[in-house]
């Protein structure tokens, strides 16, 4: 779950993380008096909101209050803009880089940390980027910090600093089961080491155990909001063929077969177990408000009877009453008897995903 | 010899009298694995397939285990896993899905160092046809032989084997990486295995889209491998996925795509299958 910047800072705060002072506002009326200049900028979960006018400074409540009723009317790149968070505008000497996520090759936390942060890091060269791969067994200790200050040309003063933050960075990436946490930039200002961003990513499956944050809206559709609170992964795509398959790979796999045949489709549907009637019926619910013109079913049954799949099917055919084409590839246990209700029932079925689709490109090009 | 477990592998179950636990226990005593006990806290005493159940893992020691799996539910294992290893034990193949990713590098960590193998989380687990079978793949797909299969998914994993099977090519081993972030083993991990493996004569990798653990293979098999490899890449039609702010980008440096990794297959002298079903095609071109 992706965090927004002020429940980012929020965070950080509450481990020794230092951030610019201020607070978020909803609405312009919760502006406070501006006694010195103030930043207002859109809390929104993607980046690039400096280029798209999502920040803006004000140097009295009233100015404040216009530029943040602008940002929070605003939309950038697709997102709404939920709220402002109005901060002290700080005197920037330096930006810095500084970001932990989990690093899937060596499994294990990797610390990156650059001098030249800031919005191009991204083109920054790799000898400009620091990396420390964490043993989780030690943990981040002082040393972590002294060996990477050095790197950063941070000395005396500042490499304190440097290696609090980052072992109360460390310490809140455990402690909040985070993907990523990120600072960029970390500006040099007055002789502090400040966050002037935060980016933070917490591990959906870990928020059992974080009560106190709270839950922020996915970047779904609301049809995907429903179908994933049915249990179903279900992505929407933009193509005409509803699909409905089992496990994440062969999902996946389907999609990919029916571009190449130039078939596209129109969502992705993983129905998890298909031990149930059920739950292969009320798959098609979600596929149905897709309004696809065709319907393609892949299951690779593995241990799961085919005739209760095909029951499924059979039962969402006629209690919806589906009348667009329906293939059906069923392979498993009693994969025979399955296939066979489903011919009684008219709906076309395979053994195996070639020949289905090959089917399913006859009926779509035949219907053109 | 086979890859990681065997005929004498002695197997216990954590969570053997949930769904999941019940169910392919049973599947595994039916494909001929050694499954000598299983454990629930507070069900001791009980017996499921008639294999007797315990209330800790220290009580199953009696049985000599040498392998788990691992059915409980996704907050209990990071528990599970380290009762294990505490214990002992050592191979531990998680079937969970959803396990919190700081718990899966906790374990993966210590088992790395204290020398424990780690199958999965949220994987099927691993099958040694005519020997032995610790997790949820479909006994009937199988035939024994000399292809191995490393897949970091599930189904596809049978769609694949199944197509091996049909077509004349039995297999050595066949193992499910997990589909998380972070798993016990990668592709490298077990490509010197199956390397190393008698029984193994050619290896098919089943990959996805995400991380770089392909195109660290392919780098590996250049230079480590002498068996012929062949591949398939799941996910080339997908979206972008959910960006992981600048940091993704940084560390995978325009690696992770399917493009990407099947550029490093193919530099790599690995064939990669177009279709699912065109696997045993591309082995006959580099196999027999």
């Amino acid at each position: 779950m992706n965090l927004y910047e002020y429940q980012g800072k929020a965070l950080y705060r509450k481990f020794g993380v230092p951030t610019p002072e201020g607070y978020v506002a909803f609405k312009p009326e919760d502006i406070k008096d501006v006694t010195k200049d103030v930043v207002i900028k859109a809390q929104v979960l993607t980046g690039g909101r400096g280029k798209s006018g999502g920040v803006k400074f004000a140097s009295t409540r009233d100015e404040a209050m216009e530029k943040a009723k602008e940002i929070l009317a605003m939309e950038i790149k697709g997102h709404k803009v939920r709220a402002v968070l109005v901060e002290e505008k700080l005197k920037i000497e330096k930006e810095y880089y500084l970001s932990i996520l989990i690093d899937r090759s060596t499994r294990a936390p990797l610390i990156m940390a650059s001098p030249d942060g800031g919005v191009e890091i991204e083109s920054v060269p790799d000898e400009r980027i620091f990396k420390y791969r964490v043993n989780p067994e030690i943990g981040v200790q002082p040393f972590v910090g002294r060996a990477l200050s050095k790197k950063m040309g941070f000395s005396g003063d500042l490499a304190k600093q440097f290696t609090k933050i980052l072992i109360n960075l460390y310490r809140m990436f455990r402690e909040y089961d985070a993907e990523l946490v990120e600072i960029n930039p970390l500006v040099l200002s007055e002789g502090k080491l400040i966050a002037a961003d935060s980016k933070v990513v917490i591990d959906s499956d870990s928020l059992y155990r974080h009560k106190d944050l709270e839950e922020n809206a996915e970047e779904k559709t609301p049809l995907e909001l429903e179908a994933n609170k049915a249990g179903y992964a279900f992505v929407e795509l933009d193509g005409n063929v509803g699909v409905i398959a089992n496990g994440a790979g062969l999902t996946m796999a389907t999609l990919d077969t029916l571009l190449l045949y130039g078939l596209k489709p129109r969502n992705f549907l993983d129905l998890g177990g298909t031990d149930s009637v059920d739950i292969t019926k009320n798959a098609f619910t979600y596929v149905l408000k897709a309004n696809p013109e065709a319907i393609l079913v892949n299951i690779f049954g593995g241990v799961t009877k085919c005739d209760t799949v095909a029951q499924g099917i059979i039962a969402a055919k006629e209690s919806f009453n589906i009348d667009m084409p329906i293939v059906v590839r069923l392979s498993g246990v009693h994969e025979e008897e399955g296939r066979k209700m489903l011919a009684d029932a008219g709906i076309h079925a395979f053994a195996d995903m070639r020949h289905a689709i090959e089917k399913l490109k006859e009926i779509m090009e035949g219907s053109q | 010899m086979s890859v990681i477990v065997d005929e004498n592998t002695k197997i216990i179950v954590q969570g053997i009298t949930g769904h999941q636990g019940s169910f392919h226990s049973g599947e595994m005593i039916k494909f001929g694995a050694k499954v000598v006990a299983g454990v629930t806290p507070g069900k001791g005493g009980m017996k499921v397939h008639d294999v007797p159940v315990y209330d800790t893992v220290e009580e199953t020691l009696v049985h000599e285990p040498d392998a788990t799996m691992i059915t409980v539910p996704a907050p209990f294992v990071k528990d599970a896993a380290f009762e294990a290893m505490y214990n002992g034990i050592r191979v531990v193949y998680i079937l969970t899905e959803k396990v919190p990713l700081h718990d899966a590098l906790d374990i993966v960590t210590y088992a790395r160092s204290h020398g424990h193998v780690v199958i999965g989380p949220n994987g099927p687990g691993i099958t040694v046809p005519g020997k032995t079978k610790m997790g949820i793949m479909p006994n009937h797909i199988f035939k024994k032989g000399t292809v191995a299969v490393a897949s970091r998914s599930g189904t596809l994993t049978y769609e694949i084997v199944n197509a091996l099977t049909l077509n004349g090519y039995g297999q050595s081993t066949v193992i499910g990486l997990g589909g998380d972030r972070i798993t016990g083993l990668n592709f490298v991990d077990i490509l010197e295995l199956f390397e190393k493996d008698e029984d193994t004569e050619a290896i098919v990798l089943v990959g996805e889209i995400g991380g770089t653990a392909e195109e660290e293979a392919a780098e590996y098999i250049k230079k480590n491998v002498s068996k012929p490899v062949v591949a398939y890449i799941a996910g080339r039609s997908a979206p972008p996925g959910k960006r992981m702010g600048h940091a993704g980008a940084i560390i995978t440096r325009g690696k992770g795509t399917a493009e990407s990794k099947i550029k490093a297959f193919n530099e790599a002298g690995v064939q990669v299958a177009e279709f699912p079903w065109e696997i045993p095609q591309a082995l006959k071109k580099v196999y027999k």
